[in-house]
């Protein structure tokens, strides 16, 4: 692997290039899926391959390929200086890069049992248990339950002189059920919907996530949502579970702080950002409460954005987001942050694979820990709580957006009242996030997973990662999903 | 690249050796390889410039009713060796499963030809030029441009121990581009086979008009509207249903279909088919398991008339008269079955103009943007217009609006529309590419505004 990068880098490192780097790339997948007391997908999988990005001629050229033979890597060293040059074609200034040092390290994420050692028959026992626990309740017409697991070791060369070799394991497990009853659909998931659950962890992330316990109530909740009442429409206090705001923090904060999309190179595709450039320092994004961090850093947790270097060899770092209320910071690349004026990157560059270039992708994200107590978070004359997202939506710029969830519960004075099914809210960015009234702490703050995050032309779907803990927000439109 | 077909069976022959050398007969192979480049610009320049090639091999053995997959993107002799031994190894760690089909035996496949000599060899300058004038249309205009031209051929070849030789080669070009200025921006986007019959001056001039023409965007309140849909919306908001004519989904409880089989839930003017065979289509004319793709009739005059069978599906529909698989499965294994994917949706004869002419008061949407399932049954689906949402007044546009979020039922829509016109191959950004007419529909239900 370092002789593939080290290649791949003096192929291109000898032509006349003002910066190149090269990343070799080797992935490793299992995914395993039940429904209905069978196995779904059993698959393995396995890629190789390299990328090859080139400054030179002021712009950017990249090039990918299997081909690992000195012809295949030459020859897309080649084409990545031929498409940098092609680029001139359109090209109104010279691309400058934020100084960043030579790194030479390893770094493999940590982990107490490989996913791999465990046998397919193994996983699928285990899958196969909750899918009986959930088909026992009657009522359920699908039970869908998952594993998966992937290993990527990477090392990445630059004509810094950089040399990384990072290898990173990632476990996701999780299930659903859903009930079909008089023309109505449910779907309870756990513990998250979307396959559930995604760290930067070994098999033991399975073990601590106690699916089959949980079954039961899942199963539960699918069948009674068809009883339920309707989710009312109207104006009311909000208490999102952690999974859902982490999904929120998602789309409302780590989107739009990502400074390639407000400078436009996303405008096409993902959009652009209400964010502009002057609003850093000065916008009050959230209440006085709300702090958000971005964090690739192994301290803030075993997230799917955490890493020891980004894409571009930019180690790891921790950049305040949201301090007490205030917007203050953008994620950022090398371009980027000269783009801006800024001394660094704050490594934020990721790609989803060898055959693509890296983006500003989201590390961890996440809304730090309140001092309330899950009491106190609940503790509104009237309240609408949500647990699990069911859909999610957002415009362009990131300012309006609506979500559903999978089921709701009325709560008076911090009590369930009655379940509700249905439930979404809607709403504006930042009215939202200043309406945040009550966060809880550290005891229930979950580093969520996102493991499909889309963005990029061509598309790349990256992992992301999300901490927060349930929280309270005032006044909040609840219901427009069914208005009208 | 093309060449690479012909390959494919030399290393089929090295997967059934090193199959039948564990003890294994019956097993498939996929070989599918690619070779893509995409220049993309933003802020009228050029800022994104990739190309990759990829080749991967999947293999599937199947014994006695165990069966899983294995893939690669390493094809030398050893590699092979390890995929099928893998591939194996975890088959046999699952449980028999008695509806697990044997391996397709080989059948005829229609002929299309999609594969065009310049698209597959298009030259990053070529790209280039086409985007710099293309740039220098909108900077014309006093706005600024983004938006991607890509170019690339593909091979897919499906062959099993039964004698399964599916092959197909493709090329593809798309070019979108989004115009933006200072309060307001266009779009449009168009894909082809053969990019000599794609004109992307053509589209970024349309994008210049949508962005002027939106300029100082009045603000409406959400409301029920007559909207004119153009055809990229059509086929970003209705595509979302295509995955639930599946036998498969509907035996599951998860398809909105299920209970509606030959029930009239659409308007007499919806016909909608599924036809890989279709000249403005694209894709392969056999599934996932090398069965001949066969043109479906999903919605007959707004009745639900045919679902996709997967071969699995058809058998587990269970009267030996009932459904033959109508080639639209996914490889195997997989929880999912089959879904239509070359979809044509049957238009009618009022032209966008004529729509517009007829509209007294209504909303014109050239895209939609994260369309998002509310409800699954009733089908309805949420999102934002997007890059040219315009008032029309007295049959004709009269202004930019700012965009509406709409919550809206597919099937309310489709039974409300009014006008439809002659079906065009469209690109959206939410689905894949169809063949889809600009629709007029009454009582469009947009339910939010936003303030851009």
């Amino acid at each position: 692997m370092k002789d593939l990068a080290l290649s791949a880098l003096d192929a291109v490192a000898r032509r006349s290039v003002t910066y190149a780097d090269a990343r070799a790339i080797e992935i490793r997948e299992r995914e395993i899926t039940t429904k209905n007391g069978k196995a779904g997908h059993v698959s393995s999988s396995e890629s190789m391959g390299i990328g090859i990005r080139v400054l030179a001629f002021g712009g950017w050229g990249f090039a990918a390929t299997d081909d690992l033979s000195k012809e295949g890597i030459e020859s897309a060293a080649a084409l990545a200086l031929e498409i940098a040059r092609a680029g001139t074609a359109a090209r109104k200034r010279e691309v400058t890069l934020a100084p960043e040092q030579k790194y030479e390290a390893a770094w493999v994420s940590p982990f107490q049992i490989d996913p791999f050692s465990i046998p397919v028959d193994r996983n699928l026992g285990v899958l196969l248990a909750v899918d009986a626990e959930l088909r026992r309740h009657p009522g359920v017409s699908l039970a869908e339950a998952s594993m998966h697991f992937e290993r990527r070791r990477q090392v990445f060369a630059s004509t810094l002189g950089s040399l990384i070799d990072q290898t990173r394991c990632v476990t996701g497990a999780g299930f659903a059920a859903l009930s079909y009853k008089d023309g109505e659909i449910q779907r309870r998931s756990y513990p998250n919907s979307f396959g559930g659950q995604y760290q930067l962890k070994g098999y033991e992330l399975v073990e601590e996530l106690r699916l089959l316990e949980n079954a039961p109530r899942v199963a539960e909740e699918a069948v009674a949502l068809h009883s339920a009442d309707q989710c009312p429409e109207g104006e009311f206090d909000l208490v999102l579970d952690s999974s859902q705001l982490g999904l929120q923090i998602h789309e409302s904060i780590g989107h739009p702080i990502e400074l390639d999309r407000v400078l436009g190179s996303e405008a096409n595709y993902a959009g652009m950002s209400f964010l502009t450039l002057d609003q850093l320092g000065r916008l009050r994004y959230g209440s006085e409460i709300v702090n958000v961090v971005c964090d690739a850093r192994l301290e803030h947790g075993p997230g799917l954005g955490t890493f020891a270097f980004d894409d571009e060899g930019v180690p790891a770092q921790a950049t305040d987001i949201i301090r007490g209320g205030r917007f203050v910071g953008y994620m950022t690349s090398r371009e980027t942050a000269a783009a801006v004026g800024q001394a660094r990157s704050n490594g934020c560059m990721r790609a989803d694979g060898w055959e693509r270039l890296p983006l500003i992708r989201m590390t961890n994200v996440s809304l730090l820990p309140g001092e309330q107590s899950l009491d106190e978070v609940f503790d509104a004359d009237h309240a609408i709580y949500m647990e699990t997202n069911r859909s999610w939506s957002i415009d362009d710029k990131r300012y309006h957006f609506q979500f559903g969830c999978e089921i709701g519960w009325e709560m008076r004075h911090g009590k369930r009242v009655r379940m509700l099914k249905n439930p979404s809210y809607s709403g504006i960015t930042t009215e939202f996030w200043n309406a945040c009234a009550a966060i809880a702490g550290q005891r229930h703050w979950t580093l969520w997973g996102v493991p499909n995050c889309g963005k990029g032309q061509p598309e790349q779907v990256m992992g992301t990662g999300h901490g927060a803990s349930p929280a309270r927000f005032r006044k909040i439109r609840i219901g427009s999903a069914y208005a009208g | 690249m093309r060449d690479n077909v012909e390959a494919a069976e030399a290393i089929f022959g090295q997967v059934v050796d090193a199959a039948r050398a564990l003890g294994v007969t019956e097993i498939e192979a996929i070989i599918a390889g690619s070779d893509e480049a995409l220049t993309r610009f933003a802020n009228n320049a050029i800022h994104q410039n990739v190309a990759q090639r990829t080749t991967q091999l999947s293999v599937r053995p199947v014994m006695d009713g165990r069966t899983a997959r294995a893939s690669t993107n390493r094809l030398s002799r050893d590699a092979i060796r390890e995929v099928v031994a893998e591939a194996i190894a975890i088959a046999r760690l699952t449980e028999p499963d008695p509806d697990l089909p044997p391996l397709a035996g080989p059948a005829e496949y229609q002929g299309v030809e999609r594969w065009f000599e310049d698209t597959a060899r298009a030259t990053p300058e070529e790209r280039a030029r086409a985007v710099a004038e293309a740039i220098g249309a909108v900077e014309a205009a006093g706005q600024t441009a983004a938006g991607i031209y890509s170019t690339g051929e593909s091979v897919f070849a499906l062959l099993n121990s039964r004698g399964v030789l599916a092959r197909h080669t493709e090329t593809m070009a798309r070019f979108s581009i989004t115009a933006m200025a200072a309060d307001s921006s266009g779009w449009a986007k168009a894909s082809a086979c053969d990019r000599a019959t794609l004109n992307p001056l053509e589209l970024a001039l349309t994008a210049v008009r949508k962005a002027a023409e939106s300029r100082n965007p009045r603000d409406l309140p959400p409301g029920r509207y007559t909207v004119i849909l153009e055809p990229a919306a059509v086929l970003d908001l209705t595509g979302q249903m295509f995955p639930d004519f599946s036998a498969t989904a509907i035996r599951d409880g998860r398809s909105f279909l299920t209970d509606r089989i030959g029930k009239q839930i659409f308007g007499e003017n919806i016909t909608i088919y599924d036809d890989a065979g279709h000249p403005l289509q694209s894709g392969a004319p056999f599934d996932g398991e090398g069965v001949p793709r066969k043109p479906l009739t999903l919605v007959e005059r707004g009745v639900v008339r045919e679902v996709a069978y997967s071969r699995q599906a058809a058998a587990l529909a269970g009267c030996p008269l009932g459904p033959a698989p109508t080639g639209h499965g996914f490889p195997l294994p997989n929880e999912f079955g089959e879904a239509p994917i070359n979809i044509v949706i049957a238009g009618g004869e009022t032209s966008l103009e004529e729509m517009t002419a007829s509209t007294d008061r209504g909303i014109l949407v050239t895209r939609f943007w994260y369309i998002r399932e509310v409800d699954p049954y009733e089908k309805i689906f949420t999102g934002m217009t997007r890059d040219g949402t315009f008032l029309i007044e007295g049959g004709r546009v009269t202004a930019g609006v700012r965009n509406f979020r709409f919550n809206q039922g597919l099937i309310e829509m489709l039974s409300k529309a009014e006008a439809l016109s002659a079906p065009v191959r469209a690109s959206g950004e939410e689905m894949y590419d169809m063949v889809a007419p600009a629709m007029k529909v009454r009582e469009f239900n947009f339910t939010e505004t936003t303030r851009f």
